[in-house]
């Protein structure tokens, strides 16, 4: 055997450490044991690649310092970055693998063209627009998350067309790649016009969702690394990049039905700016509400036997996650069993709410999805409804006329009583009043998530004395 | 490249896609930010092609490209795995476990 077949095997290897990685993601107690696998492969695989033939002692030499770089500012990127920003630490990451994909289709471009036939032109051509769309495209996410962009929607007339036409002379020219690969020109070109097209995908796009807009680069990126495997007849980076690419979609796709959404709707549609205005009427209709005390919030939820939480972004923002955590564990010490109900939307990405609360020590069996908790609720005595608004409004089962309609919701209006804590009776996020608040069920209990919590826990515990905030 | 080796590497991104459908429909909502992690580090075994780009340094062109796509792809295999673990050890059960609804069955859609 060669060493390349050695190298190959050694490959194949890893590839097998990847597919247990996912497999053993499946449940928590055996989750790490994925991480392990997933790090075993990639051991072998580096190590391995380090016998590839043709490597210079000037290129280890370089390797080794690129290495050291990376893991400079890998190391803290995974130790010290906050849970909450978790969503634009992984877009961020997002970035740098399109980067570094197509960064490396180029280099092989311009090395090997004379080798490479039609089909492999035309495939490293769109890899390397993938990967620069990717890069792009991912920052701003990024940076709508970190609220160094504007969160809203940027809009202007015509804007897909625009869009349109960058990706159209970007496919225009990989087609002219493919049958002239001396038109080298050409890959700048269309780097710089894919490089444009991430940053115009993205900025229509509003933070609420995020969620799918991360998913789906996320299956860009995985994409991405695919073609690049093929063309560079690398079966490793091909089964990488597909279980990157599968997971990617899964993941957007369960996001896009949870928000009732097409990925024709999220990516082109402008959700926000367009139902801000077609819903600011309709809040006048609505009747009245009722307020209720902590006191009194506290009295129901202590004797009740069963509460569900239902968590949203509005109580991450207020970093409240651990007084929910004290809260939940005081009811418990009174007997009464509390459960909380996320769901998949709650977060900035998917599965983040339930990260936030582990974070807060909430035991993971505690965390309930949508769907498994929906039919508990008219069993349900107290909902305590924290930061969450459009997930939690009726409205989306049976009124044709609200933009929310069809969207799958927590039906805590099913249960006996329903507490909503919220600063005012001001709209949700995306402009759309909350037929739940004026529920006859429903009691609203106003100010800060985290001020009422802390109110909440210490109401409950009994230590009245100990309020101060 | 010859027909036959693009068929391979095609028949290999098919079969791989539908263990990856497979495998991932299966991880619980609950663990879908980790899980999104882990298949970032996972994919940025680009590193590979980018050693070797690096290392045999045929142009500087390809010294710098190479340069940069390591260490962006070290930055993501290292951060990543780093990150998925630390996100789950959060997740513990109660002393007592009792059946984890939320661990077994949440992989339905």
């Amino acid at each position: 055997m060669s060493r390349m077949d050695w190298i190959n095997l050694a490959y194949l290897v890893a590839a097998l450490g990847f597919a247990f990685s996912l497999k053993w993601m499946s449940s928590p107690p055996t989750a790490r044991r994925g991480v392990l696998a997933g790090e075993i492969g990639f051991g072998i695989a580096v190590a391995a690649t380090l016998f590839y033939p043709g490597i210079t002692s000037e290129g280890y030499v370089l390797v080794a310092v690129a290495v050291l770089i990376g893991s400079a500012i890998g190391v803290p990127l995974g130790l010290l970055v906050p849970m909450t920003a978790m969503p634009q630490r992984i877009a961020l990451s997002h970035a740098f693998g399109g980067l570094a994909a197509a960064l490396v289709g180029c280099a092989h471009f311009y090395l090997e063209r004379d080798h490479f036939t039609k089909f492999d032109l035309s495939v490293i051509g769109i890899e390397i627009g993938l990967g620069f769309l990717v890069f792009t495209g991912s920052l701003m996410a990024a940076g709508k998350l970190q609220e160094w962009l504007p969160q809203r929607p940027i809009v202007y007339p015509g804007q897909n067309a625009v869009n349109f036409a960058v990706l159209g002379v970007a496919l225009a020219l990989v087609g002219l790649l493919a049958v002239d690969p001396d038109a080298t020109w050409a890959v700048p070109v269309i780097g710089a016009l894919t490089l444009a097209f991430g940053v115009f995908l993205i900025l229509p796009i509003g933070g609420a969702d995020m969620p799918t807009v991360i998913a789906l680069l996320n299956s860009y990126a995985g994409l991405s690394a695919a073609a690049l495997g093929l063309v560079l007849n690398n079966k490793l980076l091909i089964v990488a990049g597909a279980l990157d690419g599968a997971s990617g979609l899964i993941l957007a796709i369960i996001m896009c039905r949870a928000m009732n959404r097409s990925f024709r709707n999220v990516l082109f549609g402008a959700f926000g700016a367009v139902d801000a205005t077609a819903v600011a009427v309709a809040g006048q209709e609505q009747g009245t509400h009722r307020a209720a005390s902590v006191d009194e919030a506290a009295d129901l939820m202590k004797m009740a036997r069963s509460v569900v939480i239902v968590p949203g972004y509005g109580m991450a923002v207020a970093q409240a996650q651990h007084k929910v955590r004290e809260l939940a564990d005081a009811l418990e010490k009174e007997g009464v069993e509390v459960r909380f109900a996320i769901h998949p939307v709650a977060g900035r990405m998917p599965g983040h709410m339930n990260v936030l609360l582990a974070e807060a020590n909430v035991p993971y069996d505690r965390l309930l999805d949508m769907d498994e908790i929906n039919g508990d609720f008219p069993q349900t005595d107290v909902v305590l409804v924290l930061g969450a608004n459009d997930v939690v409004n009726p409205a989306a089962r049976h009124d044709k006329g609200s933009p929310i309609y069809g969207m799958p919701i927590l039906e805590v209006d099913k249960a006996a009583t329903v507490f909503v804590v919220k600063r005012s009776m001001r709209a949700g996020f995306a402009g759309i009043e909350n037929e739940l608040f004026f529920h006859e069920r429903t009691s609203m209990v106003f100010g800060d998530a985290k001020s009422v919590v802390t109110e909440l826990a210490n109401e409950v515990s009994g230590q009245r004395d100990a309020v101060g905030l | 490249m010859s027909a036959d080796v693009v068929i391979t590497g095609l028949f290999i991104f098919a079969l791989a896609s539908f263990v990856g459908f497979e495998v991932i429909r299966r991880v619980p909502k609950l663990l879908h930010t980790p899980l999104m992690a882990l298949t970032n580090a996972l994919s940025a075994i680009a590193l590979v092609v980018s050693i070797v780009i690096l290392g045999q340094g045929a142009t500087t062109y390809a010294k710098v490209l190479g340069f940069i796509a390591v260490v962006a792809s070290t930055i993501n295999v290292v951060g990543g795995f780093l990150i998925t673990d630390r996100m789950l050890r959060m997740f513990k059960t109660r002393q007592k476990p009792r059946p984890a609804a939320g661990a077994e069955d949440g992989a339905g859609r």
